[in-house]
């Protein structure tokens, strides 16, 4: 309980070190106003900072002391603000869910680096993404693999998240409109598959669909309150095994009698 | 005569509003997000109690027009700050993250509270202008209340809530108009006439874009009509039991199976959606009388019974769009027994949607009951193979208006041992719920299950259990009889087939607990394991979930919080701990906290304002205690008995309404009553000016205990006969109680009217104050220590109540 204290006081500490410097920010003149841009910079490594000792904290769960660095790389790369709403985007940076209309949200960030880490793919690889919503996810994964193809139900949703990637200079994301159930058949197998659009059921063909040696990750639970994660592996002779992850460290069980 | 018809008006009016306003927020919302804002909205009658002594001077001069002005605004506001409430952006999922939403709650709050601040103002300033008549000012309250409670359940049914909302604000209006009729203003029936007219005119005119309910985009009814071509079909249906959609999505269909086996690799057939109060998708599937389209349902775990039993006679509990029922025939069960609580529902399926659902409820061995799941088995003299509950969440009696927060006796220890009963030797009971990481519902629901065996005398409750878990539900079943090696081979071939995990048989090993959906470790394993064996007191101390199995007095299968886990839950916020957060007891807790510190504000304020007034200290503090203790104990004893008679009743909406009718309605007729004491008041010596109503509190104590004792034998004697027998015995058994609970409060403000006048407002006040109190705190006890230490504590208040003001007050200027 200890270091949760601890670490809580440190995680304001940081909310801190984020208010100050703005607060400070408008005591000086005008002209020497750093850019938007600048500021946001700024969220953004901090925002990375705060995932990093997050992870540290659950390295028992998740089987690791720190994420991959290009999943950090990616996380400190891409501008979140881009992808929110604009009442919410004084919020882009900080560690918690955003809504981004039509009843969805975009995750935690500290969950987002953790479900790519756990899709566990590089340069080389293809994947596929079920519910685009903001395409931040889209976005993150841009920066790690070959190529995304990623799929949305609404199409408001849909069609703005292409426009976004593409204005961001995303060559490598395919956004289309539809029904995620049946997976995107010409583009089969992915090395890794993300259904963010959590259904009651996982659809078979995405099964079909995942390469050998390949992972799917689902994130279950409702908007805001991503409960627990579903890890899907197909073997490498294909054999199906499922796994569920706690973001978090919490044990059930008060130690002692 | 004409302000008590008025008064009666506006009484009907504010419980109407009340049990209104929770149907609507639980369309819009939560409901237990409803439950908070409307628990503190109420606190308007408090705020009235602080204004009227503070504006008392100047009102009373005025009654006739202070009156007439706030019952129009009753009028005008129920329904306008409901429009407006609907404006504000409050999203409670968002709440622990964004601060300003609590903003909006309290805007939400306030807006909620001014309808029940202006009623509350015409009936306390009629207590102050006629305190010569306060206990037949209060008896027209009470039987308006009554009625009211009664009129507002049945409107629902016929109308949609909106068009309740509308006639509930024409309310309003007429009490005004009838108010105008009065002689001391000047004779014309003009005035009377325009307001009853702009009453009417208003309550049509109301737009209803600005009143139908706007339901959260987070909740699954709005989230499924984003979907491409997804369309309501047939309309809505609305009745106290919730407000019914169907959604048809063509485009991209619902393929609603909950913890579908991987191993199952073609789509669900074409399903509807039924949503209630735009949430709990419940699908009526498509069903052309072939059975291969239907074999998805058995890959679900919650088909696991039919492997282990031949053509069983079925009892499926909450038959909903009837996927349960689909199952049974599936599994070529013998006969099918389906218990739906909704009417509507059924209909739906059985009418409405009958081509599309292949005439399920009317198929063979089929027979639907509509009827609340544990009042059918209790009244049932049947037999199964197997009884069925399949990710049911029980309709409570918060959701029709009732007072407690989320209380069920689907899952207590005593409904369980109810369903065994019902069990033929070797039956099964199956109950299928979600699996939550880590687990909570299923863990408790096995601990129920052991105890509820315990109690009918079972040796070797583990030798009838058996637990398996998909990836996301789990499924329990408890044999009548113990498991065979026969039976414990198909459950494992079962889970094999489908990479399902068993989480607990007799005699299972731990390395078979965790081989398909691995978790990290075999947690609903070593649960079942500590619930069966020696440590399971330890077990559940230790857990950091509350998993200790609920009973009849505490109903409250739900309630999973714990104190001790709160702050390890908030330090890992960074890292998506949140979700571990059981809402509903903070909720609960913060409420109270919120009520506690606002009825503390409103109850001071007003002595500062009083400070000239001669009385002493201590006298105030006597009239403190006596109307907080009355308060507080008038809903306690209301809302454990409301808690006891629906177990009678079986229907949660029969027993809120019944129940709280006759005991408003009887509570008017002690208050009636209790004038002719406090006539009779100088016949009595002036040491005895507390006898009345020490007499009452006698009265309210003696039949409690006797009820407390005599009750659950007669329920249970009683519980067979029909509900036209069983409504009317229940009136005549609340009848003394509730009476002789009317006295004691008019009874005691009469003394304030005579010795000290000027506090009447300020001990109204604090009466509106404690019974907001009351029925947020009754919960919290109940949860607990049970409904029968409310009851106790209860009559601890009366009585104390009665000894405080049991020596005459001093009389003051």
């Amino acid at each position: 309980m200890e270091i949760n204290g601890f670490l809580w006081a440190k995680d304001m500490k940081k909310r801190y070190a984020l208010i100050l410097p703005l607060l400070a920010l408008l005591m000086v003149p005008i002209h020497s106003f750093p850019s938007e841009e600048e500021e946001y910079q700024l969220g953004r490594e901090l925002m990375v900072k705060e995932i990093a000792a997050n992870v540290k904290f659950t390295s028992e769960r998740i089987g690791k002391k720190t994420l991959g660095i290009p999943v950090m790389e990616a996380m400190g790369k891409v501008p979140r603000h881009e992808f929110v709403p604009a009442h919410v985007r004084r919020s882009a940076y900080e560690n918690r869910p955003l809504p981004i209309g039509y009843g969805q949200t975009i995750s935690q960030p500290y969950v987002v680096a953790l479900m790519t880490d756990l899709l566990d793919v590089g340069g080389g690889d293809v994947v596929l993404e079920v519910g685009t919503g903001s395409g931040y996810q889209a976005a993150i994964l841009a920066e790690l693999v070959k190529k995304v193809y990623t799929i949305e139900i609404i199409r408001e949703l849909g069609e703005q998240a292409s426009e976004r990637l593409k204005s961001l200079g995303y060559q490598n994301v395919e956004v289309r409109v539809g029904d995620g159930y049946y997976g995107w058949e010409e583009h089969a197998l992915f090395d890794g598959i993300i259904v963010t659009a959590a259904a009651g059921h996982i659809p078979p063909p995405l099964i079909k669909q995942l390469k050998p040696g390949g992972t799917m990750v689902i994130p279950v639970g409702s908007p805001f309150m991503t409960q627990q994660l579903m890890l899907v592996h197909k073997g490498e002779d294909g054999k199906i095994t499922t796994k569920q992850v706690l973001p978090v460290r919490f044990v059930p069980l008060t130690g002692g009698h | 005569m004409l302000l008590g018809y008025a008064i009666f008006l506006l009484s009907a009016g504010v419980i109407g509003y009340e049990i209104l306003l929770m149907r609507l927020l639980s369309i819009i919302q939560w409901h237990h997000f409803a439950y908070m804002i409307i628990s503190l909205a109420l606190l308007g009658f408090g705020a009235s109690g602080t204004f009227l002594a503070l504006a008392q001077r100047w009102l009373i001069p005025r009654f006739h027009l202070s009156f007439i002005i706030n019952a129009l605004l009753f009028g005008l506001t129920s329904v306008g700050s409901f429009a407006l409430a609907q404006r504000i952006p409050f999203n409670p999922l968002e709440i622990l993250w964004d601060r300003s939403q609590l903003l909006y709650l309290l805007l939400l709050y306030l807006l909620l509270a001014v309808p029940f601040f202006c009623a509350a103002n015409c009936i306390g300033l009629s207590f102050t202008r006629f305190r010569d008549r306060i206990n037949r000012i209060y008896r027209f309250d009470l039987l308006g209340a009554g009625t009211g409670a009664l009129v507002i359940i049945l409107l629902l049914f016929a109308f949609f809530p909106t068009t309740c909302l509308k006639l509930l604000g024409a309310l309003g209006f007429f009490a005004a108009a009838l108010m105008s009729l009065n002689q001391t203003l000047p004779r014309s029936w003009k005035r009377p006439v325009a307001l009853f007219s702009c009453g009417l005119i208003l309550s049509l005119a109301w737009p209803d874009a600005w009143l139908n309910p706007r339901i959260s985009d987070y909740k699954g009814l709005s989230l499924a009509l984003r979907v491409p071509n997804a369309e309501v079909i047939s309309q809505q249906r609305s009745s106290p039991l919730g407000l019914l959609t169907v959604v048809r999505s063509p485009t991209i269909p619902f393929r609603h199976a909950p913890g579908l086996s991987l191993n199952y690799f073609s789509e669900p057939p074409p399903q509807l959606g039924i949503f209630t109060d735009g949430d709990s998708l419940s699908p009526i599937t498509q069903y052309e009388g072939k059975r291969e389209p239907l074999a998805y349902l058995d890959y679900l775990s919650s088909s696991l019974p039919y492997h282990l039993l031949e053509q069983p006679k079925v009892l499926v509990l909450g038959a909903g769009g009837g996927t349960d029922v689909l199952m049974a025939l599936y599994h070529q069960a013998k006969s099918i027994d389906a218990v739906e609580l909704n009417p509507q529902v059924i209909d739906l399926v059985k009418r409405v949607h009958a081509d599309f659902s292949g005439h399920l409820y009317q198929s063979e061995g089929v027979k639907v009951h509509a009827a609340e799941a544990r009042g059918f088995v209790a009244g049932s003299s049947e037999r199964y193979d197997l009884v069925h509950i399949s990710l049911l969440d029980s309709f409570s009696a918060s959701a029709s208006g009732g007072y407690a927060l989320n209380e069920t006796y689907l899952y207590t220890v005593e409904a369980l041992e109810g369903y065994l009963h019902h069990l033929k030797p070797g039956g099964l009971l199956a109950i299928t719920r979600w699996l939550k990481m880590p687990p909570r519902d299923s863990l408790k629901l096995f601990a129920t299950a052991v105890m509820a065996l315990e109690k009918s005398d079972i040796e070797n409750p583990q030798d009838q259990l058996v637990l398996i878990r998909s990836w996301k539900t789990t499924t329990l079943m408890v044999k009548n009889g113990e498991f065979t090696e026969e039976e414990i081979r198909s459950v494992r071939t079962f889970c094999e087939a489908r990479s399902f995990d068993v989480a607990y048989y007799p005699g299972i090993r731990v390395e078979e607990a965790n081989c398909y959906n691995v978790l990290e470790k075999p947690y609903l394993y070593e649960g079942a394991m500590a619930l069966i064996g020696e440590k399971r007191d330890d077990f559940l101390r230790r857990y950091k979930f509350s998993i200790t199995p609920a009973s009849d007095s505490r109903p409250y299968f739900f309630h999973f919080f714990k104190w001790g886990s709160l702050r390890e839950i908030f330090s890992l916020k960074g890292q998506g701990g949140l979700p571990l957060l059981e809402w509903t007891y903070p909720i609960l807790i913060v409420t109270f906290l919120i009520a506690l510190v606002t009825s503390f504000v409103l109850i001071l304020l007003p002595l500062w304002a009083l400070r000239r007034n001669g009385s002493s200290g201590r006298h105030r503090s006597r009239i403190a205690f006596y109307f907080l203790s009355l308060g507080l104990a008038f809903l306690f004893i209301e809302i454990a008995f409301i808690q006891k008679f629906i177990l009678f009743l079986s229907h949660p909406l029969y027993a809120v309404a019944v129940v709280l009718c006759a005991f408003l309605v009887f509570a008017g007729f002690g208050s009636g009553y209790s004038s002719r004491w406090a006539q009779r008041d100088d016949a009595f010596s002036q040491q005895k000016e507390g006898m009345p109503i020490l007499l009452a509190v006698i009265g309210i104590v003696a039949v409690a205990l006797a009820y407390m004792i005599l009750l659950p034998p007669l329920f249970h004697r009683l519980m067979p006969l029909p509900d036209v027998l069983k409504i009317p015995i229940s009136i005549a058994l609340i009848a003394p109680l509730a009476f002789c609970m009317g006295m004691p409060f008019p009874l005691g403000l009469s003394r304030v009217a005579t010795a000290m006048p000027g506090f009447i407002p300020w001990a109204w006040g604090i009466n509106g104050c404690a019974s907001v109190l009351s029925a947020i705190l009754a919960t919290i006890l109940a949860i607990h220590f049970g409904f029968g230490v409310v009851i106790g504590m209860a009559l601890v208040l009366y009585f104390s109540a009665a000894l405080v003001i049991w020596r005459p007050l001093p009389m003051t200027a």
